[in-house]
């Protein structure tokens, strides 16, 4: 078994996906166990991919036996293991708390929603995993469809955000296509090594730069870059909890990989991959600082945390841009603690919500001592998020910095920190209403949707819906305190051969 | 005339960005973002075209078969995957537009906008 682990991460996911609503038709509860047993087998062959890699070096896995070009394969080296583990260990956690906001509704709408759930991680991890810039698209459109369905699940608005999120995504992913098909015009391969072999010598540059300048489109906008977020506050905000902890936290850092993928390890270095990480690198910086200012107006708690998304794959993009050493280091930094805390953020939202119907921000008066165990994981993560130590968010921010000033780059610096700063306002903001005001006589009639809700109640979420959220704002504060350990274990190998 | 199937492909391209952008009915915006994934789809299988070239089937007992007489298969192959993607995404927009017309009883997306507010 343990010579496959590449395929099965990928394998589980997908096949349980198929067998999960088959057996739900019999029992919710079984569709449930299998489904959380698929996760948690393809994060085991995840945490063993990256071990092995790091031991012996790049794994290449030949799908059917089939020798590359010609086979598809399955490449994991340190960056691909570890972005595995990543995904994979998000998915299980945001799978575990879902069982709540099923409560109440019939067993085959839930073993189905755990289907997507699965596909949905069945897809992410093929993206990481897979050596094939085809397959890589057809990944994409598994994990892209199960979220819009996953999305969709959120009620009346939901549908039609997850409408609109399916229009753009579409033609993101068919950009992405598109520039594939230029790639393979020009050097006549599909694997992404040999694609990185021969686009040096390809004979045309304007097919090359057009095939890039799709695929940077692409991804950009799957990865809501600033300016071309639009889809994404909508598509977040009214989701299901589970749902929105997992696409917001992981669905974006898959597409951030995608994109180091291509530039630094596919396109020959400086150039046309060059011009793009500078492009990316000014969107970044305008994204850090826009989206931090739209989070900061708005009212629901929800959509506060979108808009922070958008500047949030801001600072990743940002050292990708900066493309030294530090500056990578701190956005793979970044990707991961972005990841951790914005699924604890969400999943606190959406207990916060079952429990109280507390929607908007202005809500959150005196709930900090009504539900204390949500908000104070509420407030770890939010404190990684701004970017205090000891949290792990700290040292993502630090790296950027140290990066940024190497390359002389001020003006990136200053939107670092205005981004940070905007930040603490808008989480404080959170925090304050929560510990430090008064509840509202109001709120003691919240409104009638909530009250309703088979999870409204006095005190604390039942415990199945905190221990993933408490497990998170955990791995908050732990990625932080062994932040070293990380960068040297695992960040540096992965970036070896590509910062300089 | 030899790139006339790739300004077709192009015009497709457009003519659906462009119905996305402008069209009010979510149906309409729909089929638009067919023509677009249409648009992908001839792009991929011009590319394959040679001159001159044959289906590639290779006759029985051709030991030694030349690749230029033949058309690329990979492209074909290639968007017959995509087509089913593109099947899927179809499904899952249709299922939401189903959705979205029992709330609201309409498709018109100023109408939907309205709804939600109420």
């Amino acid at each position: 078994m343990s010579a496959h682990l590449p395929v099965l991460m990928v394998v589980l996911p997908l096949a349980g996906a198929v067998v999960v609503p088959v057996v739900g038709l019999a029992s919710a509860r079984a569709a449930r166990a299998l489904a959380l047993l698929a996760l948690v087998l393809a994060h085991l062959c995840a945490v063993g991919a990256l071990r092995v890699v790091l031991a012996n070096g790049t794994w290449r896995y030949r799908l059917g036996g089939w020798a590359p070009p010609w086979g598809i394969e399955y490449v994991v080296d340190a960056l691909a293991g570890g972005m595995a583990v990543l995904v994979s260990f998000v998915a299980l956690l945001t799978a575990l708390h879902a069982r709540y906001s099923h409560e109440g509704r019939n067993p085959l709408n839930v073993a189905t929603s755990h289907a997507l759930h699965l596909l949905l991680a069945a897809g992410l991890l093929g993206i990481v995993v897979t050596g094939d810039a085809f397959n890589l698209y057809v990944f994409l459109e598994i994990s892209a469809l199960s979220a819009y369905a996953l999305l969709a699940g959120g009620g009346a608005r939901a549908e039609v955000a997850a409408f609109r999120y399916l229009l753009i995504g579409t033609v993101a992913a068919s950009f992405y296509l598109l520039g594939i098909g230029y790639l393979y015009a020009a050097t006549g391969t599909l694997n992404l090594a040999d694609l990185a072999a021969r686009l040096p010598q390809a004979p045309d540059a304007g097919v090359v730069g057009t095939g890039l300048a799709l695929i940077v489109i692409g991804l950009a906008v799957k990865i809501a870059l600033f300016p071309l977020h639009g889809w994404l506050p909508d598509a977040y905000a009214y989701a299901p909890a589970p749902t929105s902890a997992f696409v917001s936290s992981v669905m974006g850092k898959v597409g951030a990989y995608v994109v180091l993928r291509f530039l630094f390890f596919v396109f020959p270095a400086g150039g046309q991959a060059g011009r793009a990480l500078d492009l990316l690198g000014l969107a970044a910086a305008a994204a850090i600082v826009a989206g931090s200012v739209m989070a900061l107006a708005q009212r629901d708690l929800r959509r506060m945390l979108a808009y922070s998304s958008v500047a949030q794959t801001g600072y990743i993009m940002l050292g990708f841009g900066l493309g030294n050493a530090a500056a990578l280091t701190g956005a793979l930094l970044h990707v991961v603690n972005h990841a951790v805390m914005k699924a604890c953020l969400f999943l606190s939202a959406g207990n916060l919500l079952a429990r109280t119907g507390a929607a908007g921000v202005d809500e959150c008066r005196g709930v900090g001592a009504r539900l204390p165990v949500t908000m104070g994981a509420f407030g770890v993560a939010a404190v990684s998020m701004i970017g205090l130590p000891p949290a792990g968010g700290f040292f993502s921010k630090w790296y950027l910095v140290q990066g940024a000033l190497e390359r002389g780059a001020w003006i990136y610096v200053a939107a670092i920190v205005a981004g940070s700063a905007l930040t603490a306002v808008y989480m404080f903001r959170v925090l304050e209403a929560a510990y430090f005001r008064p509840a509202a006589p109001s709120a003691a009639s919240p409104p009638a949707e909530a009250a309703n809700g088979p999870l409204f109640g006095p005190g604390e979420a039942p415990a199945g819906m905190l221990v993933p959220m408490l497990i998170l704002a955990l791995a908050a504060l732990g990625l932080g305190v062994f932040n070293q350990a990380l960068v040297d274990g695992v960040v540096a190998p992965a970036l070896a051969g590509v910062a300089s | 005339m030899e790139h006339a199937i790739h300004v077709l492909a192009t015009l497709l391209l457009l003519v659906g960005l462009h119905g996305m952008l402008t069209r009010r009915h979510l149906m309409r915006k729909l089929m638009a973002m067919n023509l677009l994934q249409v648009a992908v789809i001839v792009f991929f299988i011009a590319l394959a075209a040679k001159s001159g070239a044959q289906p590639p089937i290779t006759a029985v007992g051709d030991a030694a078969p030349r690749a230029h007489d033949y058309v690329n298969p990979l492209p074909h192959a290639l968007m017959l995957t995509a087509i089913v993607v593109g099947v899927a995404t179809n499904g899952v927009a249709l299922a939401l537009l189903i959705r979205i017309h029992r709330r609201y009883g309409t498709l018109d997306e100023p109408d939907v906008i309205l709804g939600m507010r109420e």
